[in-house]
This record gives structure tokens, sequence and C-alpha cells, in this order.
């Protein structure tokens, strides 16, 4: 026998079909590659990391003097203000559609089939809410910042809109998987379909409703410093221009800013949300 | 004579605002907070719904009609919506493997392990993970130049923090038993992961590898509003130049993008729980 039977323990019994798969995936990937103009050694060709390692060195020391130092904090209060305003209007839009495409408050749908029209009523505002969330945020900054000029209100709408269509959908989705046997006792008997909703479904979902609601309010702080590099104010607008000046110790003060901003957030929401329940 | 109820329960309501009631003051911080806020940003949202303001918003929304649909254009477009699949499928590739790398590291691999790296490792997904891709893409050009390379190489860097936590995650849960009959037959910690905990953890990281490639063909639409290649790029583009008719097809096909993704996906999962 050629082969011992320690050898043949050693060896993969399914190698072949391994490198099969291999080779199968890396034949699948070319086009991707081609497509995405993947060529990293042009990382390390001389120009390219002399540009690359001049900016990394720039990155210490962190710019620290008290005059950025006050304007990162004036960003930073602008960022969190840009989201908490957004997330506001947001509700404004978000909370009349919530009710109007929630099925939970349907009178009709009480006794069987939902009627016609308003079926056709909650299914318009639904595609709204969608069309509202579908368009990416920064999209819409893109155009607000057309309309209505640099600034934070550009951010603040676009924040608005899109948030308002992501909290409406959910909202809608929320008030109608919970218990609807109070709802629908409340509106059989001639509640009309806010005290049905106030009575009813708020007390039983408004944990569930707070906490998705603070939640987005820690990725609308996120997205606001994004939202900045189309113009729209905040920690993303002075990120994007120390970018453009090449200025590292100024990228890298702002970068460190961001994370503990989103830290916090993040720490803020998860404790809020834990007291929720 | 008024008497209080007996029973405290009868009695009246407890008041509005209460020294001790925590969501009183909760709800007082969230006010304080809105009301800080519209105060300090100065939106003129009184300006922006003045009717000339409304006026020149409808006239910028028609200017969107008609989308450019000629041919040419149409082929830059499926182009460009291309380039975006191809950048956060290479991109979402690159980070699974990266995650899996790092969440190595990230882990303790089994009760008694020592796992040195595990506090660096995983604030270093941290550093990764909370900067957005599209900041790793502005920062990327520098390097990279501009093109799809900066953006795949963005979406790569920021998933692969996101993943390498979930991966960190679902290899210190997957059960022990297997890993530890290997170990104590001496295999050496690399087989011990390819044969024993990695099987077992598969079906896992497929599935949020997934649910990452969902969310990065959303973010690979819009990276490229900085110059990281893609549908975004021609976007910024063409709004620069106010060519809406083109601004308008580009966004037709983002919505199209993104619709026919949330359905595949939708699909898929249904699929997968039936």
């Amino acid at each position: 026998m050629p082969v011992t039977a320690a050898a043949a323990a050693r060896r993969d019994p399914a190698w072949l079909g391994r490198l099969g798969w291999m080779v199968a995936a890396l034949v699948l990937l070319w086009p991707l590659l081609v497509a995405t103009e993947f060529r990293p050694w042009s990382l390390f060709d001389a120009e390219a990391a002399r540009v690359t390692g001049r900016f990394i060195a720039s990155f210490v020391p962190p710019a620290h003097s008290s005059e950025f130092l006050w304007l990162v904090a004036r960003e930073t209060w602008r960022t969190v203000a840009m989201a908490t305003a957004g997330i506001t209007l947001a509700l404004l839009l978000a909370v009349p559609l919530a009710l109007l495409a929630a099925r939970a408050l349907s009178i009709s749908a009480v006794m069987g089939r939902m009627a016609p029209l308003p079926f056709a009523l909650r299914q318009a505002v639904r595609i709204v809410l969608i069309v509202l969330r579908s368009v990416p945020e920064l999209v819409w900054a893109l155009a607000f910042v057309r309309v209505v000029g640099l600034g934070p209100a550009a951010g603040v709408l676009a924040i608005a809109l899109t948030y308002g269509g992501m909290l409406g959908k959910v909202y809608a989705e929320i008030l109608d998987s919970g218990e609807l046997q109070v709802t629908q006792t409340l509106l059989r008997n001639g509640a009309s379909r806010l005290q049905a909703f106030a009575y009813g479904l708020l007390p039983q979902n408004a944990a569930e409703l707070t906490s998705y609601t603070v939640y987005r309010w820690e990725c609308a702080i996120r997205s606001s410093v994004v939202l900045g590099f189309v113009g729209a104010g905040g920690l993303g607008q002075q990120l994007d221009s120390s970018l453009k000046m090449f200025a590292g110790g100024e990228v890298i003060t702002v970068l460190a800013v961001f994370v503990a901003l989103v830290a916090l957030a993040d720490r803020l929401s998860a404790a809020l949300r834990k007291a929720l329940g | 004579m008024h008497e209080p109820a007996a029973n405290r329960r009868y009695r009246l309501p407890p008041p509005l605002f209460d020294a001790r009631c925590k969501a009183c003051w909760l709800v007082a911080g969230v006010l304080a907070l809105v009301v800080a806020s519209f105060a300090t940003l100065d939106l003129h949202l009184a300006e922006l719904l003045a009717p000339d303001a409304l006026a020149s918003m409808g006239r910028f929304l028609a200017e969107f009609v008609p989308p450019d649909l000629g041919a040419p254009f149409v082929r830059r477009v499926v182009i460009a919506a291309w380039e975006t699949l191809a950048m956060s499928a290479l991109g979402t590739l690159l980070a699974a493997i990266c995650g899996v790398l790092l969440a190595l590291p990230a882990s303790r691999l089994y009760a008694g392990d020592a796992a040195r790296g595990r506090g660096a490792a995983r604030w270093l997904l941290n550093a990764l993970r909370s900067v957005p891709e599209l900041v790793w893409a502005a920062m990327l050009l520098i390097a990279a130049g501009l093109g799809p390379f900066a953006g795949t190489l963005a979406l790569a860097v920021h998933t692969s923090g996101v993943l390498g936590r979930l991966f960190a995650e679902a290899i210190e849960n997957a059960p022990p038993g297997p890993a530890a009959a290997l170990r104590t037959q001496g295999a050496g910690v690399a087989r011990v992961f390819l044969y024993a905990t990695l099987p077992q953890v598969l079906p896992q990281l497929m599935s949020y590898t997934l649910y990452r490639w969902e969310n990065n063909i959303r973010a690979a639409a819009v990276l490229g509003v900085v110059g990281a290649g893609g549908l975004g790029q021609l976007l910024a583009f063409h709004m620069g130049l106010f060519q809406m008719h083109k601004t308008a097809t580009v966004l037709i096909a983002m919505l199209l993008l993104v619709a026919l993704v949330d359905g595949a996906s939708y699909a898929w999962r249904r699929a997968l729980t039936r």
C-alpha cells in the first residue's frame, strides 16, 4: 500500500471540492474586480505612497488649539441639534401618516374585510412612506442644498423626510402587530379612532414606540455627520474642509470627537431603552 | 365635609409633576433639548414655508420631469449601477474575510483562553465601525484616488468593523463541544477553528454577511457623492451641473436598485423561513 494510514489521515479528504469552489469563485469575482478598478498595488506606487505618508504623518499632533477646539465644540452641538430638530420634524410627519396607515384603527376592518376606499387610502399612505424612506438622506440633502442653500436647514429637512418615512412605517407596523383586542372592543362600542388610539393602542405600545424613536435619534446623529459632507453644516462639514486642506491633525481631532459623540449617544440610547423595558 | 377616600387607589390621580418621577425629568430634558436645538440652529423654517419659497421648490421639482431616457445616457446609468453593485459585493466580501481575521483575536475561543489581544482587537473593531462609510471614502480618496476603488475599500473597512464584532459574538457563542474534542486530541488552533468552530458558525456568518451586503448596496449608491464611483458620483455630477433630467434618471435607477435588492432579500428570507 503506497499511502500509509497516518498520511491518509493528514490529508483533507474534501480538498478537490474545496479547490474547485475556490477557482469558481475567482472566475465569478473577475468581473467585479474589473468593474471596481481594483488595483491594490496602486496604493503603494511612489507618488501615492508619498502623499498618503505625508497625510498620515500630519495626524500627530492632533489639532488642539483652543480656537479649533471651540469650533469643534460648536459644530458638535450643531450636529446634535440637527439630529434632534430633524427627528422632531420627522415626528410631525410620521405620527399622522402612521395613524392613517395603521390597519388596527380601521373601523370597517373590525367587522371583517376593510372597505375598498379606506384600503386604497392606507395603501397610498404606505407608498408615500416607502418613497420617503427609500430616497437616501444624502440625496434629499443634495436636493435641499440646491433649494434652501448651504446650512443646517438642508440637513434638518433631509433627516425629517427620510426619518419621517422610516418612523411612520415602523410605527404603523408596531401598532398593527400588538394585541388588538382592546382597540377593537373600543371601536366596536362606538369609540372614535383617536379615542381607540389614545386609550387602546398607545398605552400598549408606548414603550416600544419610544424606544424605536430613541434608537432612530441615535442613527440621525450618525447620519447628520455624513450630511455635513454635502454642505449641511456640523462636524461633517468641518471634517470635509479639513480633509480638503490635508490638515491631518484637524481630521484626527474631529474624528475622535465624532467617535466619542457616537459612543455617548449609543450609551445614552441603550440606557434609555433599558429603562423603558 | 370632604373625606379623602380610605383606599389609596381611589384618591385623586397623582400630580402631573413630582420631583421623584423619572419620566417627568426625561420629558422635561427632551423638551429642553428640542427647544435648544431649534433655537440655536436658525433654520428660518418660516421663510422656507413662505409662498415664493414653496413656488421655487415646486419649480425645482418640475425640472426633474421628464427623466432623460436617451439610449446613450441610460447605458451610462446601467454601467454606473453595475459599478455600484460590484463595489458593494466586493466590499462586503473583503469585509467578511477581514472580519473573520479580526474576529479571531477578538474572541475568547475556549474557557481558559487568555485571549491577550481581545481588548485591543475589540477596540479596533469599534473604531472601524463607528466611522461611517462615507467618511472612510473621503479619507481613502487621498490614498486611492477618485473612483470606485476608494469606495470599495471604504465599504470594506467600515463593514469589517461591523462584521468582525458580529462574528466574534457568533464564535464565542458557538457550542464548545466539537472544538474541545479536537483540542484534547492535540490539534492546533488553526485546525480547531477550521474543522470544528467554523463549520458550526458558518450559516450565521453567511446570514450576517448577506444582511450587510443589503445595507452596503444602499451605502454604495450614495458613496459616489464624495467622488468614490458608482451611481452617487453620476448623481452628484449631474446635479452639480443642474442637469435635472439626467439627475432624475439616476435617481430612478437608485430607487430601482434598492427596491430590487429589498425584494430579493425579502423573497430569500421567506424562502429560508418557510
